[in-house]
């Protein structure tokens, strides 16, 4: 069953522990829903690929049983295609096997076929055909770090991909492993972690290992990055060359996602988790919070949320679409899904109780499906 | 030569047009890992539902024959013959 998507409406693709649900609306706030899509199967990532005059969501589908695929949808979930041969697929020379596809990140407007993928075992893919065929990058599952990254409590991941293609600049952030630069569109790859704490490890600041759970690039400023580590809310304005604490003004300092405006500088958010002992929201109050000012300051955003929530949202279960003002969406591993059409300055709620929310990606598209 | 006959749970059998049964040539013994080759050989989705591109049997895909696992016998190099029955199943997992 697909969405019935009208006229400058939104697309909102919610991705669980069992399954996928499509939302459209006209306005952000009323939503209709299809699915589940996938049923029994986690869906740990999607990509929505609005160029190309088409709208392609991609899914990372991953099943207990039968394990990991990618299907993509060009009629908004009325049908799925899975390439026969697998869009991903491990060289035999690696003796690895694929486990989970953890980012689906299509490229920019400039290099329309192109999308990444960052997938467990921990490694980045490069499609040129829209998604349905991926290349394992080599210069990074040879890194000579690549034996000593670890493997965070969801499995040793490729998270978050930064591609900036006017500069060949790539930025992978991995748990555990921290965050590497390549300057040369993937061909090497070196550590840029410095100053960012792994409370976890008896050297606190190592050149690499730290457990990054998620990384946004600002949309003004190169080289500026924001990161929510496993303890520790950063910032970088020289592609991780040193990284500076923006905690403070935050109730806690852990969290699993971190988000960027797609147009203004200096805008992100974040959603606090009391750390280690709790890893629930401040008090069992979700908010989230978000800076104007690149981290000097933040403002707690809670309008619309529930007085008491005691699940986690997970690193991908928060995304943002391109309107204006730009629409901010988040999941909880309770099911909830909430929406904000004015950038956090309210929510309402798209739907509840589904089962853990694992990913959110949300656009615009127009009735045809086409990029508005 | 006979037949070997593979069996497959219901969740599967969309992947093969709705056939609760593959079926392979066999001309003597077999290993489990050739059985799966020849029935798969014109189902690259089913393929990749059962083994992962290492060629290692998913783990919570379990395969029977005559009514043992194979990961009790020798694995994916266990011998099947005509006449066995080889059973899919997918094993309890998740929650």
């Amino acid at each position: 069953m697909g969405c019935m998507a009208t006229a400058e409406s939104y697309i909102l693709a919610i991705g669980t522990k069992k399954g996928m649900w499509l939302a459209t609306s006209r306005d952000r706030k009323e939503w209709s829903l299809s699915g589940p899509h996938f049923l029994l199967s986690e869906i740990p990532s999607i990509g929505i690929d609005t160029r190309n005059g088409r709208t392609r969501i991609l899914v990372g589908v991953r099943s207990e049983h039968w394990g990991p695929t990618v299907a993509h949808s060009d009629d908004l979930g009325a049908s799925w295609t899975e390439p026969e041969q697998g869009a991903i697929k491990f060289p035999e020379d690696t003796e690895a096997a694929l486990e989970r596809v953890w980012q689906i990140y299509p490229d920019a407007e400039s290099r329309p076929g192109v999308v990444w993928a960052g997938c467990e075992p921990i490694s980045v893919w490069k499609s040129t055909d829209g998604g349905e065929h991926f290349e394992l990058n080599r210069g990074l599952w040879d890194h000579p770090h690549r034996t000593e990254w670890g493997a965070g409590f969801g499995g040793p991941a490729a998270h978050s991909l930064v591609v900036d293609p006017e500069k060949d600049r790539v930025l992978v952030a991995m748990s555990t492993g921290g965050v590497y630069r390549s300057t040369d569109a993937g061909g090497s790859w070196e550590p840029r972690n410095r100053g960012i704490q792994a409370d976890f490890l008896p050297d606190q600041y190592p050149e690499f290992g730290q457990c990054v759970h998620k990384i946004a690039a600002d949309a003004g400023v190169e080289g500026r990055l924001y990161a929510q580590n496993h303890g520790g809310v950063y910032r970088t304005d020289n592609d991780g060359g040193n990284w500076e604490s923006i905690a403070e003004g935050l109730p806690a300092d852990f969290g699993f996602t971190v988000l960027a405006h797609p147009r203004r500088s200096g805008t992100a958010w974040v959603i606090p988790m009391k750390a280690e002992s709790n890893r629930i929201p401040p008090e069992g109050k979700l908010a989230v919070h978000r800076t104007d000012d690149a981290g000097g300051s933040w403002r707690c955003l809670d309008a619309g949320l529930p007085q008491h929530e005691y699940n986690t949202v997970l690193r991908d279960a928060a995304g943002v679409d391109t309107a204006e003002p730009v629409g901010l969406y988040f999941g909880t591993r309770g099911g909830f899904v909430y929406a904000s059409a004015d950038e956090g300055e309210s929510f309402t709620e798209v739907v509840s109780h589904l089962p853990d929310v694992l990913c959110v990606r949300a656009a615009v598209i127009n009735g045809d499906g086409d990029q508005r | 030569m006979a037949d070997i006959t593979v069996m497959l749970p219901s969740v599967l059998q969309p992947l093969v047009g709705g056939q609760s049964y593959l079926t392979a040539s066999a001309d003597g013994a077999m290993t489990v890992a050739q059985l799966l080759d020849a029935i798969t050989g014109n189902y690259p989705v089913l393929a990749r539902r059962l083994r992962d591109e290492t060629g290692a049997l998913r783990r919570y895909v379990n395969i029977y024959v005559s009514r043992d696992e194979v990961r009790r016998l020798d694995g994916l190099d266990t011998k099947v013959a005509a006449g066995q029955e080889v059973l899919i199943i997918q094993s309890v997992a998740g929650g």
